[in-house]
């Protein structure tokens, strides 16, 4: 298998709709069904994690949801009071509103603590060697720079302290390419590789973070060869449609006007396939997922989903 | 028309058209709502250019973050989110009966306009922008694009010079996070906290004792750079009232009876949960709701049962058919057993969309049932980059 799985900390992103969730869940599944002890955490509250494992809801605790496979939810207000308690020594019953409340503040003031916070959160269970590979369904992928360069920027502003220093230590991790790397994905349309391809450039000039794959997700399958096409073609015109129709009935433009429809949304995202294709940097695999007719959503089609990408990995 | 053709309230409106022409008459802001990805930025564009083509009205069109293409076809070339017309030329064959114009919400510029216009000195508005903490706060914070995009609508709206007003949002990492925006902008500038901040320097430290949050703050971030933060707000008290100020009259306007909200969404599990917990939200808030738009839908063609049963003939039948077919005509199908191939595929591949569909249709059964109005637009097989595809996409929002 690929040394996608190899990695120690990965981040699935992409514009809002692509899959994210699904990928990244199928990601932690295929690992745990490797042997790894992996643990995937959605980073933004929304539930649509603990959906997709149909697991009961989700908290800030990693808990085990399968065999090797735990799952969490990112909680900035009990990031920063883990982090206080570990590092500052805090006793565990010290009253957190004020700190919850000054954290509002601050965050609001100073953008970056609470991404600092979450990225913290991760590289610490990455450190902690509780688990092997750590799959964080990202933020859509607008924001995800945002996140990285979060520790970069509060490094600027704060310069002493223990902040400081633990700033340093993440941003070394983020910029292993052999333990961390972002998983970018994107459907056969215009906006999401577009996003896609901002996305890769981005993370190239603004941070340090590799990119270590890109799955092109929800992919028509190629309905006709050329000769076969030529047929169909033909068969759309009066005198063939005149003999289909008598053997079966009058619905039969109907269906050939959903298969010229399926064509047409093919090739329009073949295309757009294409550009992403063309502009991915050397050495980085883009995995293919095809559009899943039956249902796309829920654990049996992220099962489904995992398995599909172990054969993309194992044929890349 | 007559009270008998008007649409029942309570009754889902079957004429959507009536609908729209309803909604455009007695609006005069129309904001667009919905999770990423399922085109709200088109639809929004469209229902613009649909209103304008179709009413004598002076519409414009605020849009967040669009694609190259659509923005050339609308004229934003980037250099600036001044509002712009679209030339009445773009808009082909047909003539519109209004005017179109289109404005690109830049996050940066419309924060260094708002400052440089409450700042009470230039000297002082320069400070604040070449802040680090301004740059901060007003590049990187998701909050801060949902306050300024709507008071650049709030801005837009003052000037009086449009009809109507069509308002794409940014994606809010919540249901209506822009609509809280900002009442949170002015909490925060009138916060204890902040006050306490910004005061000066030795009557902080006399409060110190007492305040653990200080203690906390000043051990994880360090005393530097909480006087950074208090040199900033300091540069900013000035502003302060203008700006609460400006929040309020900002949010009021999201409530007038005059504006109203469009839900966009398209018919897959996690958008149409997103746009019923939107609707669910909007009501909660008693905000109009205006329209939902199931967006990128498949023909409802595909759904139908005649069709699917002649598709399941068509795979079973394929060889026989391919045959007879290949024997009549030889000129054009050549090869039987590839054009068996041929008919076996389509079948598949309806049957294939058809379970889509269904799916699809029940979502949007779903959506309806909780929301009179949802308008169904179908996937158009290409990109929409230019005026007359979305002109097509209004057809289906108004027609």
């Amino acid at each position: 298998m690929s040394g996608l799985l190899d990695h120690r900390l990965l981040f699935v992103t992409g514009k809002g709709g692509v899959g994210r969730t699904t990928v990244a869940s199928a990601l932690g599944i295929l690992a745990s069904g490797a042997g790894k002890r992996a643990l995937v955490c959605e980073m933004e509250p929304r539930g649509d994690l603990a959906r997709a494992l149909e697991c009961g809801p989700l908290s800030y605790t990693p808990r085990a949801v399968a065999p090797r496979l735990s799952a969490m939810v990112m909680d900035t207000e009990a990031a920063l009071g883990e982090y206080l308690r570990l590092h500052l020594h805090l006793p565990v019953f010290t009253r957190l509103a004020p700190v919850a409340q000054a954290l509002d503040f601050v965050a609001a003031a100073a953008p970056g603590v609470r991404e600092v916070l979450t990225i913290g959160k991760l590289c610490y269970e990455v450190r902690e060697g509780h688990y092997d590979l750590v799959v964080v369904d990202a933020t859509a992928s607008g924001h995800i720079v945002g996140h990285f360069a979060a520790p970069v920027a509060l490094s600027e502003l704060v310069r002493v302290g223990p902040v400081r220093s633990e700033t340093q230590w993440m941003l070394e991790l983020l910029g292993d390419a052999a333990r961390t790397g972002v998983v970018v994905v994107a459907t056969p349309e215009e906006m999401p590789v577009n996003e896609a391809l901002e996305l890769t450039g981005r993370l190239e000039e603004e941070t340090g973070v590799a990119l270590a794959a890109v799955v092109a997700n929800r992919v028509l399958p190629e309905l006709f060869s050329r000769g076969e096409e030529e047929d169909f073609e033909a068969l759309r015109r009066p005198e063939a449609l005149l003999l289909v129709e008598e053997a079966l009935g009058g619905e039969v433009a109907a269906v050939l006007e959903g298969a010229a429809l399926a064509v047409g949304i093919r090739r329009a995202g073949a295309s757009h396939l294409a550009r992403l294709a063309a502009a991915l940097p050397a050495g980085v695999p883009l995995l293919h997922l095809p559009y899943l007719f039956g249902r796309a959503h829920g654990p049996r089609a992220v099962h489904r989903v995992a398995e599909l990408l172990g054969e993309e990995l194992s044929s890349s | 028309m007559s009270p008998a053709e008007a649409p029942r309230r309570g009754a889902r409106a079957s004429a959507p058209s009536l609908l729209l022409e309803g909604l455009l008459s007695t609006k005069e802001v129309l904001i667009a709502c919905g999770a990423g990805g399922v085109g709200k930025t088109t639809t929004t564009a469209a229902l613009a250019a649909g209103a304008a083509l179709r009413a004598p009205v002076r519409v414009l069109v605020i849009t967040v973050d669009p694609a190259r293409r659509l923005a050339d076809a609308l004229g934003l070339d980037g250099l600036g989110d001044e509002a712009r017309p679209v030339p009445a030329a773009a808009f082909g064959a047909t003539r519109p009966k209004g005017e179109l114009f289109a404005a690109m919400l830049d996050t940066k510029q419309s924060w260094d306009a708002l400052v440089t216009r409450h700042a009470p000195s230039r000297e002082v508005a320069g400070q604040i922008l070449a802040n680090p903490f301004y740059v901060n706060l007003t590049q990187r914070f998701a909050r801060s694009h949902e306050y300024i995009a709507m008071e650049r609508l709030y801005e837009l709206y003052a000037e009086g010079r449009y009809d109507l007003i069509v308002v794409d949002t940014p994606p809010a990492l919540g249901a209506l996070d822009f609509v809280d925006a900002p009442e949170k902008m002015a909490e925060f500038f009138s916060s204890r906290l902040l006050r306490w901040l910004t005061a000066p320097a030795r009557s902080r430290l006399v409060g110190l004792a007492s305040r653990p949050f200080t203690q906390l703050a000043d051990r994880i971030l360090g005393s530097q750079l909480l006087e950074e933060l208090a040199v900033f707000f300091n540069l900013f008290q000035s502003m302060y009232p203008g700006f609460v100020a400006r929040a309020h009259a900002v949010s009021a306007l999201l409530r007038e009876p005059q504006t109203t909200f469009m839900v966009v969404t398209s018919p897959e599990p996690v958008p149409v949960r997103e746009a019923r917990a939107f609707v669910g939200a909007l009501a909660e808030r008693r905000l109009h709701l205006g329209l939902v738009v199931a967006n990128k839908a498949l023909p409802a063609a595909f759904a139908a049962r005649g069709a699917l049963r002649t598709a399941e003939a068509l795979q079973g039948d394929a060889a026989p058919l391919a045959e007879r077919i290949s024997r009549a005509l030889p000129g054009s199908f050549p090869d039987g057993e590839r054009l068996a191939r041929v008919l076996a595929e389509v079948g598949a591949g309806f049957c294939n969309f058809a379970q889509v569909a269904t799916r699809e249709q029940q979502l949007i059964d779903e959506l309806a049932a909780e929301a009179e109005q949802v308008v169904r637009v179908p996937h158009l097989m290409r990109d929409v980059t230019d005026l007359g595809g979305l002109l097509e996409i209004a057809e289906h929002l108004f027609d």
